[in-house]
């Protein structure tokens, strides 16, 4: 079990070099010289060569990318060209709001999706299998700012049981926060949990067919033993699979849902960057996120390990 | 049938037929078993021949949806199970009926220890709590022979042999001192030599603890071996029945013939060709009211083929669907086999 933990981690450490090989040369693949982008219209070739010597422009390719990295590996990612102020410390202040969603959402995802799945699977090509995958192919059909919104327009707008907008910080209570994300968090799981739900009951129908849980039923176990103890947990490594691989597909949800609900979170803070072209702030989201999705694989790689006794090496 | 004293198990006239409007495929056509207190009976047939199905019918595991099951009776030791409800049926399968299947390398669950899967049903059953349950695992793993049983009991099926994980399933089966034992087609996934293992434990726990085994399996050397009593199938009907000993001294069915003459002498080598029953096992939608077997039978008439053929007595326990078991017995009477058995 440590052996493929460690083996897992170490794994991890060549695709962080990947990415960040990537991020760094986003500056370069763009169109134009960055210190004269940087610079802005109307600077003159002086405070250009300034510009260009400061980043290190002027250095080779190879020390160019080695510098940046030992400066990323030390949390130093550069200055936002728009604010000035160091981008470690703008994703710092963006982290609280944007980890509270992704977690929240994913709570509700697999509270919602894991059972559904795993009783349509049960109850198998009936009126509640048929009801609940259909609600599956609405969720996945309809875009997340659709969902949204109509969410906005029943629960903050007509009902007012939510706010429109807005997000409260864990500092100003656990509660106020959690009613704060409740709308964007169900407009997200709604997306995310179909693609589970619908992966769950596949793999639970499988397992249903398995003899161990023909041995199940001579036992004489209940239903719900039969349903969440032996099929579910028997197919636990390709359902937690989809949900790492929804992860990344949240992320992008979060981007929008961010937007639509004004919630000042790393979304946005990329969405602002990306238009206002603050490529130090653009990289440093992009390494984050990355840097989330590698550890959300590693965890899922991890859990494997937890579910099933055959992948322990 | 002149001894009924006292059946564990007494079926009668059970009838399966699974489909709906467009093809109906009668699996089972009034069969009548009973296993008496303490002894194995087996049920033998070839593979499609509704062994499998007799024992999910009386566990109540066919599916509800695809299969139409009628029966005059179905009790356990006077439990009636045929017109039991799921709830009381649910407390009797691995409580009073424990079962045992043929593929042990699929049947345990590969996510869960073995320990906890024979915990699991002693919970279930016996409402005790977690240790208890533990220490009755282990009670069990050392029952079934299984080495360093304290060691075995945390072990996920994947770390254990076929032989082991069987002894497991027998384990797991026998853990709420059940009744009756169904035991379906136990040996036939394992190596020869863990085969003859399995059955000798199977047959020393019955001794030692007074169950009753339905033992399913095609295999007449096992039967010859292990049961007290056999009732051969056929395409979803029962053709012959009686203690081992009268059956194989006086086969009285052309398939019970069929199937002794298939059987590898004893004792020498055989240099000839075993021999075997020509055709194949006949359809089982639409069932033609005759004797299933005719078309394969080395004894078959005209008459055979008249209707279905009632139930004739050629000896005291010992029943026979034929219209002619003199004629199968007369050509049989000398063979080594049934000599042997005389």
């Amino acid at each position: 079990m440590l052996r493929y933990a460690a083996q897992r981690i170490l794994a991890g450490i060549p695709i962080l070099l990947l990415v960040s090989l990537f991020i760094f040369s986003l500056v370069h693949l763009t169109p134009g010289d960055p210190a004269l982008l940087l610079a802005g219209d109307n600077a003159s070739p002086a405070q250009v060569d300034e510009i260009r010597a400061r980043l290190n422009l002027d250095q080779p390719l190879w020390r160019q990318f080695a510098l940046w990295f030992g400066d990323a590996i030390r949390l130093d990612l550069g200055n936002s060209i728009y604010s000035g102020k160091p981008v470690t410390e703008l994703i710092g202040q963006r982290v609280e709001p944007t980890l509270v969603l992704s977690t929240v959402t994913l709570i509700l995802t697999v509270l919602i999706a894991v059972p559904l799945g795993a009783v349509s699977a049960w109850r198998a090509n009936t009126i509640v299998d048929r009801l609940a995958m259909g609600f599956a192919v609405i969720g996945f059909s309809v875009p997340v700012f659709a969902i949204a919104y109509v969410l906005v327009y029943l629960f903050a707008v007509r009902w007012g049981v939510f706010p429109v907008q807005g997000y409260k910080p864990l500092d100003e209570g656990m509660l106020a926060t959690l009613h704060s994300v409740t709308l964007p968090s169900v407009s997200l799981a709604l997306v995310f949990a179909a693609l589970i739900a619908r992966v769950t009951r596949a793999s639970v129908l499988d397992a249903l067919n398995e003899n161990y849980i023909r041995t199940a039923h001579a036992k004489g176990l209940g239903a719900p033993r039969i349903l969440f103890w032996h099929a579910l947990k028997s197919v636990g490594v390709p359902v937690v699979t989809v949900i790492g691989i929804g992860f990344a597909t949240l992320i992008g949800g979060v981007v929008v849902t961010e937007s639509v609900f004004n919630i000042p979170g790393i979304g946005r803070l990329t969405v602002d960057a990306i238009t206002r072209r603050d490529y130090p702030v653009i990289q440093g989201s992009i390494l984050f996120f990355s840097a989330m999705l590698i550890l959300i694989n590693l965890v899922v790689d991890l859990s494997y390990a937890a579910i099933d006794p055959r992948v322990r090496g | 049938m002149t001894n009924d004293s006292d059946p564990i198990l007494d079926v009668a006239g059970l009838s399966v037929r699974f489909g709906a409007r467009t093809e109906r495929v009668q699996a089972l056509d009034d069969v009548d078993i009973q296993v008496r207190r303490g002894e194995i009976l087996a049920l033998v047939g070839e593979s499609g021949c509704g062994k499998s199905v007799t024992a999910m019918a009386i566990l109540g595991l066919l599916p509800k949806r695809t299969a139409r099951i009628d029966a005059r009776r179905i009790t356990l030791g006077g439990t009636d199970l045929h017109g039991a409800s799921d709830r009381s049926l649910r407390r009797i399968r691995g409580n009073r009926i424990g079962m045992i299947f043929q593929d042990p390398m699929t049947s345990l669950n590969p996510v869960h220890t073995v320990g906890g899967q024979i915990a699991e049903i002693v919970r279930q059953h016996r409402g005790v709590d977690r240790r208890t349950a533990r220490s009755r695992a282990l009670e069990m793993l050392d029952l079934v022979r299984i080495p360093d049983a304290r060691g075995r009991r945390d072990a996920y099926p994947h770390e254990l042999s076929g032989g082991m994980r069987q002894r497991v399933m027998i384990a797991m089966a026998l853990a709420c001192d059940p009744d009756l034992l169904i035991a379906d087609e136990p040996t036939t996934a394992l190596d020869v030599t863990v085969q003859a293992q399995i059955m000798a434990l199977i047959a020393d726990l019955r001794r030692d603890l007074g169950m009753s085994v339905l033992l399913i399996t095609h295999d007449l050397g096992v039967v010859a071996e292990t049961a007290d009593r056999l009732s051969v199938m056929y395409a979803g009907r029962i053709v012959e029945e009686g203690t081992v000993g009268t059956v194989f001294s006086r086969p009285s069915h052309g398939y019970t013939a069929g199937l002794l003459g298939s059987l590898p002498a004893e004792g020498k080598r055989r240099q000839s060709r075993l021999a075997e029953i020509p055709g194949a096992v006949p359809r089982l939608s639409d069932p033609a009211p005759a004797c299933a077997f005719a078309d394969r039978c080395a004894y078959v008439t005209a008459d055979c083929r008249a209707g279905v053929p009632p139930v004739v007595h050629p000896g005291p326990g010992h029943r026979c669907r034929c219209i002619r078991p003199d004629a199968v017995y007369a050509d049989l009477s000398q063979s080594d086999i049934v000599r042997a058995w005389q």
